[in-house]
Formats: structure tokens, C-alpha cells, sequence
């Protein structure tokens, strides 16, 4: 494995994990903007510019694009977070410059009026389809509540309201000032030349115009708070929990990690054992977001909703003790065996390394092999984790609840 | 192109597998048991399901914590699925514990404690995943379209019903472990970095004594096309469409699943250019290929508003009556690039291996190598296809919808 990086005249940055062994290619432009970067009136236009980016360019109809990628057997995909919206295609080395010529000409899309009102009906169905699916956008309100007037309190898709008045001229200009180079990475994994991948980006981005990093500093409080949103439909209950944790920048963060597995890994967890292993829920899990300036615990329940206040009850003891006693070498030892076991495993492919690259340059400005980011989390003690959650408690989330029941008592 | 497959077999009839990858720093390893959820006896839906459940709570000297705490311990990421057909247990980890775990899963299958005190965890953990389907419109219109299309016994969601779980008792659990769990069928397939030699006697050790006799084989059953609705309370109408094909054993079968890939294959595939790339209809539309024993059938998924649901399915059978009209040289050449990508980039995973190499030997009693199969794809000439598909066209449908009006499906395709 070798890395390379390299910042074109016009901002763009360009990096890249060589693995001359790998039968793959993983190609991943990663655009630093997404929800946080919205205007309320504007919620859902990072998410709904991903799909306009497939729908052509002057010289490309959208069936043209389709067409074009399967003719070379790329897997490709797009998605939109919070804070990014990135575009990615695994390929055979071999179609390396298809891609990126491909890639760099659609990442500057026509953004067509009529295109725009048929790809809005694709976005108001996608919409719906999770209305209808658990935990029926209760997520999005946990986040609002939670972030109050911080940027990450806005939904990555929106609403049927904001997407039905939203504009082909204000999406337009979205673009303008935010799918600048400045903003953009190209980060490729596997098979790779860095020579030619440099030329290529010459070749096909170069003309991209320079434009400005806007700042994303913004000040927040986080709220603690406990609602319960009434879903006579739902068949099980729904409980979301959000409470501050270490950000993406800060190297507390794989401590805190490691809380959550302890906590609420999908097995061997102490969630598991009391609420899963018990047949008490369906689902309960706990995991760490990271943003650029905080990171987030968070809590997933579903079960049949008489469970709901007893395991609410058993949740809330469990936070409540990890934060006063920690935890054990023994649970310690084991939660770190799951998660480096499953680093290693997902890294021997390309496509399993591509996001972890450009996340750690993006939000870090650092390049970590998986050999450090698995000495990181070897590195947490016990007195380290005392310590985060000293400083990140678990026991005082945002409690968002949602199902059939119209309400809840809490202990 | 090619890594060495080896294969060996146990007198007592469960097969060893393995592919060599020593490259990687992982193994994988699939265990595929010939029991599935056909094997439920009639009034007792879901005890297959229930027997794998409990199956994961303890077996030889370890208890249900220290088994998950030895798996943790060893790092092996890890899942169970039973399916109509066969159980499938899975594991993938750094390749110097393949051997504890293997002697861990000898203990799973062979002498696993039942343990009547954890009876009812267990069957809330059935009825818990039971409620939840209700939440999960997307799965349960396919579960229910599979089971009105194979028809009982194949048809038959692991998940069981309600009512029969609340009725089972630990002997039916342990008397149904006995009859079900046989070396006889058993897969054992493991594919990354390993020693054969010593891998052969491991597995002799661990299962040559396993005595056991073959399950009987069930009767296929031809699907027989039909009409369903369930009133849901939903904003979408979930839409499930099915019809028969090739089994994966047949030996024309590339040619079904050619059918699929032209239609549901990539972003240029003719379900997402015309359901929603053209009228921006839904979401989410795909067929997919789906095969048991001697059965299989083209499924087909969309999602979309009920005002819009009339006309997503009058344009997916109408795509799907259109294949019969053939296809042009433009979409072969793309599915095959599509066969060739998928094919190389197996090669990164030990775990893809392990459960392809399981598959090939349960459906078709030998194993293809890469060079094989792409050989065969390379073969799939367009007048050939094109033959096929004139003289199997897309018909016998079997649709099944679920949302807040019934649909009607179109008599001239029926």
C-alpha cells in the first residue's frame, strides 16, 4: 500500500491508496456539502442535486449516462449526509479513464426544468417510501430537537413541502456556489497509477472554475429532551436517542466508539444481552456519528410497544451505570476484537477502504493506514474511557419515541 | 484466473469445499445445512427457524454467553439465515482462527443444548421479528408474493406464524434437530487463506464421527398464477409480481437469469429506464432471480404513490410481455461487462467465495471455476438468447399488492 496526494491549480485535491495486488479499482469524488450546508426554504436540495447530477450534460442525455457506465460494468452509486454528498464507481482497472472522464462531465450537470420536475416525483416517491417505513422520519425529528438552531438540524432529503417549491434556479445556484473544486476530492483505492490518475484530473477537471471554501463554523447548544409522536399504523415501537459525543476531529472519538459497542453492538453487546437475547425488542443498537465540530451517541430501539417502558426503564439503567462505573478489560478486550476484526475484513477490498481515505482527509487533513486506525482503538484503556464519559455522558439523550402508543411515562 | 478448488468428501456424506486464496489475510467459512423452513412440519410454522434460534444458545462445554464471548474473543463476524431450502451459517475472520472456529460450530451443529430455560427467550425473538414484518411493507410483500406463488411447503416463510410459535415446546425443537440436522447434504464450504492438509483433518475430526440420515426429498410444486390484495395502511401500494423460470440446476438457466439482468441489471436495465428514470414513477423497481430445487421464478418489486401504482404495473408487464420481442446486441455486450466486473471483484472477498462455492454444490453437485463461467457467458450468443426468450415469454403471473386499493392485472398478459 502507498499513498499519494496532489492539489490541482484550481483547488482540487487528488489522493489515492495504491494496491497493486487488488483486482479492483474504487474511484470516489466526495463533495464537502450536504444538509448542514442548507437554507431551510432550500431543506433537501443537496440530496435531490445527487440524482439531477445522473440526469445529462450538454454533451450527455441521462440515458447516455446510464448506458455509459454499465458498458464498462462500473458499480456505482451516489449518496448525501449531513456534511457530504459523494459519488463513487467500482471498476476494472482497465476503465480507469472512462470513469473519470465520465465522472468529471456529469459533476457538472445540465440541471434541465423538465428533467428537474420528473426527477422531483422519483425524490416526493422516495420520500413517501420511508413515511411508510419504520422509524417514519422520527430520526429527522430526534436530530432537530436535538441540534435546535445548529445547521445539523436540517433533514437530508426534506420535506414533500420544500421539495414540491423548490426550483430548477435555486438549485442551480446551490451548485454555483457550492460544487466548487475547492470543495471536492478525488480519492481512488486498489489498482491504481497516481501518475495517471493525476493526468487524468488534469485532463477532465482542469477547466473546473475556482471558487471559495465557504465557512461552516457555527455555535450550538444541544437540547435534552422526550416526545412522544403518536403513529396509530405502526404495529412496533420506535425509540431514538441522540446525546453529544466526541467530533470527527477529536481523538477521543474511538474511545467513544468503543462505549457504543460495548453498549449496543448488534451481539455480545449489554443492550443485547438484557433487551435482544431476552426476545424484550426487535432491534436495539447503538452507534457513534461524527460530524466536523461534534460527534453523536446514538440509540435505536423497535419492539412491541408494551415492551416499551420496561426497556425503556432497562436503557435507562444501563446508561446510567456505564457512566458512573465504566466498563471492564474483559468487555473491553472483546469489543475491540469485534471492531478491528471487522476493519480488517472490510479493508481487503478496495471498495472497503475508499471512504475511510477521503473521510480522514476531508475532516482531518491526515492520511491513516489501517494499520494506525487499528493501533488507535488497541491504545484505549479503561481509564480512558472513565474519562470520555466523564466528559460525554450517555445517561441525558434526546428521546424521541414513535409508534402506536399516544404516550409514555418515564421513571 | 483461476485458484485452486479442492474438494472432499466424508463418508458420513457432508462435503468439504475449499478455495485457495493465500493472499488475503481472511477466511470465510459457510456451512449449508439441507434443512429450511419446507421441512416445518404443517401446524408448526417457523420451527426451523426456532431450532437455528435456539441453536445459538449454547452448545458443547460452552453456554449461550460463552459462545458469543468465544466468537467475539476469535473476532469472527458472523450470521445465520434459514431460508425455504437449506440453513446457512456464516463466518468470516483473520485466517489463523479459522480452526477454533470451526471447532465451535461442530459444537453448534452436532451438540447444541436446546436449553428448555431459554425456550421462551427464544420464541419472543420468532414472534418479535413476526411483529416486526408488519412495519416492513418492502419484505413482506415479497414474503407474501413467495408464498402464494410457490405454493405450501415451498413457499413458506422461515418466520412461521404467530400462533403455531406459541405452541411449540422444547421436544418439538429437540425431536426436530434430530431428524433435521444430518451431515448428510451438509456443505461445508471455506474460501481464503487456510492449509488443506490440515484443514481435511480438522474437518474429519470434528465431523467424520457426525452420524445421520438424508432427509427425505419433497415433491416439487408447479407454481399456479393467481390475484391477491392486503388492505395496509400505507402512502405507497407495494407491488409484487411473479412468474416461472429455470431452476439453477438446469443448464440453460444463464439464459433465465440473462432475462433478469437485461431487465433489472444496471441503471440502463429496462424496469429502471422506464419505471422511473422515463415516467419517474417510484423509487424503487427491480425483478430479481430467485431459485429453489426444481422451481424458480422472476420476482419483481416496485414501490409508488396508490394513485400511481395502476400505472407502475401496467408499464412493468408490459416490459416484461415486450422481452418475448428479444433483445439488441447493445444490451448483451452491457450485461456482459457487468458478468465480467462481478466475477473478478469475487475474487476480493473470501466470504462471497465461500457462499458462492456452498451454493454451486447445493443446487448443482460441482463447482464451476471463474475461467468456466466465463466461458459460458462469453458463449451467450444474441440469436440464441434471443430464441430463448421468444420461446419463453414472461407469463403465469402470480401478483400480489399491498396498500389501500387492489390492482388490476392487465387479461391479455394473464
Amino acid at each position: 500500500m502507498q499513498f499519494f496526494e496532489t492539489t490541482l491549480s484550481n483547488g482540487l485535491r487528488v489522493i489515492a491508496e495504491s494496491n497493486p495486488l487488488a483486482h479492483s479499482t474504487a474511484v470516489c469524488f466526495y463533495v464537502e456539502t450536504g444538509a448542514r450546508d442548507e437554507t431551510p426554504e432550500v431543506s433537501g436540495v443537496s440530496h435531490f442535486l445527487e440524482h439531477m447530477v445522473f440526469k445529462g450534460t450538454p454533451k450527455r442525455t441521462a440515458d447516455d449516462v446510464n448506458r455509459e457506465f454499465d458498458e464498462f460494468g462500473a458499480y456505482y452509486n451516489a449518496a448525501t449526509s449531513d456534511e457530504s454528498t459523494y459519488y463513487y464507481a467500482f471498476i476494472l482497472p482497465e476503465h480507469l479513464e472512462r470513469t473519470i472522464e465520465l465522472w468529471s462531465d456529469i459533476l457538472r450537470p445540465s440541471l434541465r426544468d423538465e428533467d428537474f420536475e420528473t426527477e422531483k416525483q422519483v425524490i416526493l416517491e422516495e420520500i413517501r417510501m420511508y413515511a411508510d417505513q419504520p422509524p417514519f422520519g422520527a430520526d429527522d425529528y430526534c436530530k432537530a430537537l436535538f441540534f435546535r438552531d445548529h445547521p445539523l438540524a436540517g433533514s437530508v432529503l426534506g420535506t414533500e413541502s420544500t421539495i414540491k417549491q423548490l426550483t430548477a434556479e435555486q438549485m442551480r445556484d446551490y451548485f454555483q456556489h457550492h460544487y466548487t473544486p475547492a470543495r471536492t476530492t478525488l480519492a481512488v483505492t486498489g489498482k491504481v497509477d497516481f501518475d495517471e490518475l493525476v493526468t487524468l484530473a488534469n485532463r477532465y477537471c482542469a477547466d473546473w472554475t475556482p471558487g471559495t471554501l465557504p465557512s461552516r463554523e457555527a455555535t450550538f447548544q444541544t437540547a435534552t429532551k422526550f416526545e412522544t409522536l403518536a403513529q396509530p399504523s405502526s404495529h412496533q415501537q420506535y425509540l431514538l436517542q441522540m446525546s453529544l459525543a466526541p467530533g470527527g476531529q477529536d481523538s477521543r472519538r474511538y474511545a467513544a466508539d468503543i462505549i457504543t459497542n460495548i453498549m449496543g453492538n448488534d451481539s455480545g453487546s449489554r443492550l443485547f444481552w438484557d433487551l435482544i437475547d431476552t426476545g424484550s425488542a426487535e432491534t436495539v443498537q447503538m452507534w457513534l456519528g461524527e460530524f466536523l465540530d461534534c460527534g453523536t451517541y446514538n440509540l435505536y430501539l423497535s419492539c412491541s410497544p408494551e415492551m416499551l417502558e420496561e426497556n425503556l426503564s432497562m436503557i435507562q439503567r444501563h446508561l446510567a451505570q456505564v457512566d458512573r462505573e465504566g466498563v471492564s478489560e474483559e468487555e473491553l478486550e472483546l469489543a475491540k476484537n469485534r471492531i478491528c476484526s471487522r476493519m480488517v475484513l472490510s479493508s481487503e477490498r478496495p471498495r472497503g477502504r475508499i471512504f475511510s481515505l477521503v473521510e480522514n482527509w476531508t475532516l482531518r487533513s491526515e492520511y491513516r493506514t489501517l494499520r494506525d486506525e487499528l493501533e488507535s482503538y488497541r491504545q484505549v484503556s479503561i481509564t480512558e474511557i472513565a474519562d470520555v464519559l466523564q466528559a460525554f455522558p450517555l445517561s441525558h439523550p434526546t428521546t424521541v419515541t414513535i409508534g402506536p402508543l399516544e404516550k409514555v411515562e418515564v421513571a | 484466473m483461476d485458484n485452486p478448488i479442492r474438494s472432499h468428501q466424508l463418508s458420513n456424506g457432508l462435503t468439504l469445499l475449499a478455495e485457495s486464496m493465500p493472499w488475503m489475510e481472511s477466511a470465510a467459512f459457510t456451512l449449508l445445512l439441507p434443512c429450511g423452513s419446507v421441512y416445518d412440519p404443517e401446524d408448526r410454522a417457523g420451527l426451523s427457524g426456532l431450532v437455528c434460534e435456539m441453536s445459538l444458545r449454547g452448545c458443547g462445554p460452552r453456554d449461550s454467553r460463552e459462545f458469543v464471548e468465544d466468537l467475539d474473543s476469535l473476532g469472527v463476524d458472523r450470521n445465520e439465515n434459514v431460508d425455504e431450502a437449506y440453513t446457512i451459517l456464516n463466518g468470516a475472520m483473520l485466517a489463523e482462527n479459522l480452526p477454533a472456529a470451526l471447532a465451535i460450530y461442530a459444537d453448534l451443529v452436532r451438540r447444541p443444548h436446546l436449553p428448555a430455560d431459554q425456550l421462551e427467550a427464544g420464541r419472543r425473538v420468532m414472534l418479535q421479528e413476526l411483529h416486526g414484518l408488519e412495519d416492513d411493507p418492502q419484505s413482506k410483500v415479497m414474503l407474501e408474493l413467495k408464498r402464494r406463488f410457490y405454493h405450501s411447503p415451498w413457499g413458506r416463510p422461515s418466520q412461521g406464524k404467530g400462533d403455531d410459535l406459541k405452541k411449540m415446546t422444547i421436544e418439538h425443537v429437540q425431536e426436530h434437530f434430530e431428524k433435521t440436522y444430518t451431515p448428510q447434504g451438509t456443505i461445508l464450504a471455506i474460501a481464503g487463506k487456510f492449509d488443506w492438509e490440515p484443514l481435511c483433518e480438522q474437518v474429519e475430526t470434528l465431523f467424520g464421527d457426525w452420524p445421520g440420515e438424508a432427509l427425505p426429498p419433497l415433491p416439487a410444486q408447479p407454481p399456479k398464477p393467481q390475484t391477491d390484495h392486503l388492505q395496509y395502511d400505507s402512502n405507497q401500494t407495494q407491488i409484487g409480481l411473479a412468474y416461472p423460470t429455470l431452476p439453477f440446476s438446469n443448464p440453460d438457466y444463464l439464459k433465465a437469469a440473462a432475462s433478469v439482468s437485461i431487465l433489472s441489471g444496471g441503471s440502463s436495465s429496462r424496469l429502471f429506464t422506464e419505471v422511473r428514470e422515463k415516467r419517474g414513477l417510484c423509487y424503487s423497481v427491480y425483478a430479481g432471480y430467485h431459485s429453489l430445487i426444481d422451481t424458480a421464478g422472476i420476482l419483481c418489486y416496485a414501490g409508488t404513490s396508490t394513485d400511481r401504482a395502476q400505472e407502475t404495473l401496467d408499464v412493468m408487464l408490459s416490459e416484461l410481455a415486450r422481452l418475448q420481442q428479444g433483445i439488441d446486441l447493445s444490451e448483451l455486450t452491457r450485461m456482459k461487462a457487468r458478468y465480467k466486473s462481478a466475477l473478478i471483484m469475487q475474487q476480493e472477498s473470501s466470504s462471497s467465495r465461500s457462499s458462492f462455492l456452498a451454493q454451486e454444490w447445493f443446487f448443482r453437485k460441482k463447482v464451476r471455476t471463474l475461467s468456466e463461467i466465463q466461458a459460458q457467458i462469453d458463449g451467450l450468443q444474441l440469436d440464441v438468447l434471443n430464441q430463448y426468450l421468444a420461446e419463453h415469454p414472461a407469463k403465469d403471473f402470480t401478483c400480489f399488492t399491498l396498500g389501500a386499493e387492489p390492482l388490476e392485472v392487465s387479461h391479455a398478459v394473464l
